[in-house]
């Protein structure tokens, strides 16, 4: 019996090889992948489909990366159930695999809503390779000249890129007032958005799709949305990107606990013995919100699935924990936005911000008790990771606070406790 | 695996390890090419942080347990556990920044004409890193540690 089965081997699933490895060198390992290359960056889907990568540059481990690891791969097949009082997953074609530890880094799939006119052709969801060629080829075609994004979060923001470089007309339509609503206040978002619409992306927040209508002489290919309010845009291709769920079938129907995704504890551990569950489909630890929940983002994704890794092997390990922290590059403006960075209105909470609008700069700070829970840096980031040192460490800026958002800020102007815990200093 | 000290008790913060580091990362490795010519411009890689009366120049520590290379989104940085140093390979770098989010020392530069970021690579090709080499004040040192 295989002594590691892992479901899923992007991010988490990745991360989850090379810890096992590190500790167990001989143990087999089984990785059970829908995907044929599953370790392909996701995030780079948008520069495949904007003709910067093709899948050789996404590939973020080399061609032997399962031979190394001495990994029985089984690519291509898909995982349809699981068993957990006989240890056992079944293949879809009926195969079992039999585990003594197994994880479940099967991710998150497409939220899609129930809307009239989904299923014509034309309408794409936007979260895997596979996704994103049918994408790319599309917009080679005759007559793919317009289309909507429907949600303006990181995924839809990066398709816009995508498609308004390849010279596709994008109309951006977001439920929300702003754009990036869940990382960004409303000033960072109008600056964000003044620049999306000055390369010609129209806009359109407070609203959604109600229904995708066919073409006047084909109704089965997509010709135009109905927003809300009952505006009618013409377009050649509709892209879902309003967010991902937790893909948690194969934990559906069994013991192991799930809310939205699947519960577990600092070892990555789930209810069940020998089960662990990490990445997107897992509901993990943010450091500021102090509880567990869904934060799908890759650099956590594979923290999680090491520290699963590390667990399943032997070697105790305890996840220190995320937060809500993205960095964003599209449309020319870098962005580093970490926590809390748009509190409800709070009298716990401290603001300190720093704008220059000639230099495009915005610096956002947001401190309870002195210590840093919330950042956007937008426009000049290169300081940025040292904040968030500060803010993951829990660092009491009380008597520095006013260094912090100048423009010369470095790590000169730390104090000497805090340099030495840097290791800078003697 | 060697590590580059600094040592701010000698640092006069004059500068020049950002100049020979910028020159010595240029296609030219000339100074005055590289400062007026060079298409991209090239970056240096060490940066010298002041707050008076306190001076000193800092680069990639090329950490142990590297935040940016368990954080890259495309495998671009990576910690190689033969040599011990952090490595950024810009050919599959996609300029997502999420390094600079997770880099402690801020040591990570944006290469914003080439759309990738760019780091202290201790000067592959030379004995010396050039920082180390053309410090006038001793104030930069390189040292061996275990890894
Ligand atoms: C367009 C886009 C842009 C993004 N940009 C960023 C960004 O800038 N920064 C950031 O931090 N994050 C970003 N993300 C999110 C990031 O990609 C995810 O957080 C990360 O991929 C999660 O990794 P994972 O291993 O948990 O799951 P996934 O990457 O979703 O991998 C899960 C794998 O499991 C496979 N699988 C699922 N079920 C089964 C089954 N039953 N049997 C077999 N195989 C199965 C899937 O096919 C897939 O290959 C982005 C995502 C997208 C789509
Ligand atoms: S770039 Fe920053 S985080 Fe990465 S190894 Fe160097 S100092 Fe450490
Ligand atoms: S900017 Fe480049 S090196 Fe840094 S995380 Fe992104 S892809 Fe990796």
């Amino acid at each position: 019996m295989p002594k590691y089965v892992i479901v899923g081997a992007c991010a988490a699933g990745i991360g989850a090889v090379e810890a096992i490895r590190e500790v167990d060198p001989a143990g087999e390992i089984v990785v059970i992948s829908e995907e044929q290359c599953s370790y392909y960056s996701r995030p780079m889907i948008s520069d495949f489909v904007s003709g910067k990568a093709d899948l050789e540059k996404m590939k973020t481990r080399d061609d032997q990366f399962w031979q190394k690891n001495a990994v029985k791969a089984l690519t291509g097949k898909k995982a349809a159930r699981l068993n957990t009082a006989e240890h056992t997953v079944v293949l879809e074609d009926g195969t079992p695999v039999s585990y003594e530890k197994l994880l479940l880094a099967t991710g998150g799939r497409p939220f899609v809503p129930k809307m009239e006119g989904q299923d014509k052709e034309g309408v794409y969801t936007f979260t895997n390779i596979a996704d994103a060629e049918r994408l790319a080829e599309k917009i080679g075609t005759e007559g793919a000249k317009s289309a909507v994004v429907i949600g303006a979060g990181l995924i839809g923001i990066s398709v816009t890129e995508a498609l308004t470089k390849r010279g596709v007309k994008v109309t951006l339509v977001e439920l929300q007032d702003k754009i990036l609503s869940l990382l960004l206040d409303p000033t960072a978002s109008e600056i964000v958005e003044a620049v999306v619409r000055k390369a010609g992306v129209n806009v359109v927040p407070g609203q959604s799709v109600q229904k995708i209508l066919g073409k006047p002489d084909n109704d089965a290919v997509v010709g135009s949305v109905v927003l809300t309010k009952g505006d009618q845009v013409p377009c050649d291709m509709v892209i879902v990107a309003i967010g991902v769920i937790p893909r948690i079938e194969l934990a559906a129907g069994t013991d192991v606990k799930t809310n939205r995704g699947i519960v577990v504890d600092n070892c990555m551990q789930t209810n069940v013995p020998d089960v662990y569950a990490s990445g997107d489909v897992a509901e993990t630890y943010d450091f500021i919100l102090n509880q567990n929940r869904s934060l799908p983002l890759w650099p956590l994704a594979v923290l999680e699935g090491k520290v699963a890794g590390y667990n399943m092997a032997g070697k105790k390990t305890d996840y220190t924990g995320g937060t809500n922290m993205s960095s964003l590059k599209y449309f020319g403006i870098p962005i580093v936005s970490i926590g809390l960075a748009n509190p409800k209105p709070d009298p716990a909470l401290e603001i300190m911000l720093s704008q220059d609008e000639e230099k495009g700069v915005y610096k956002k700070l947001v401190l309870k008790d002195n210590v840093i829970v919330g950042m956007t840096f937008l426009g000049d980031i290169e300081r940025a990771g040292i904040l968030f040192y500060l803010m993951k460490n829990k660092v009491n800026v009380k008597k520095f606070k006013d260094v912090l958002l100048k423009d010369d800020f470095g790590l000169a102007a730390l104090p000497l406790s805090v340099r030495r815990e840097m290791n800078l200093e003697k | 695996m060697k590590r580059i000290i600094a040592k701010q008790e000698h640092c006069i913060g004059c500068g020049l390890c950002e100049v020979y580091c910028l020159t010595q990362h240029s296609k030219s490795k000339d100074i005055v090419k590289a400062y007026n010519r060079e298409k991209p411009r090239p970056i240096s890689r060490v940066r010298l942080e002041v707050s008076k009366p306190i001076s000193f120049a800092i680069q990639c520590r090329h950490c142990e347990d590297a935040p940016c290379a368990a954080a890259c989104l495309t495998g671009a940085m990576h910690k190689d556990e033969k040599t011990g140093l952090v490595t950024h390979d810009p050919e599959k770098c996609m300029g997502c920044w999420t390094c600079v989010m997770v880099c402690p020392y801020g040591a990570i530069k944006i290469d914003k004409e080439g759309h990738v970021v760019a780091k202290c690579d201790q000067c592959a090709d030379l004995d010396t890193p050039a920082c180390v080499a053309n410090c006038p004040n001793g104030a930069l040192e390189c040292v061996e540690v275990k890894h």
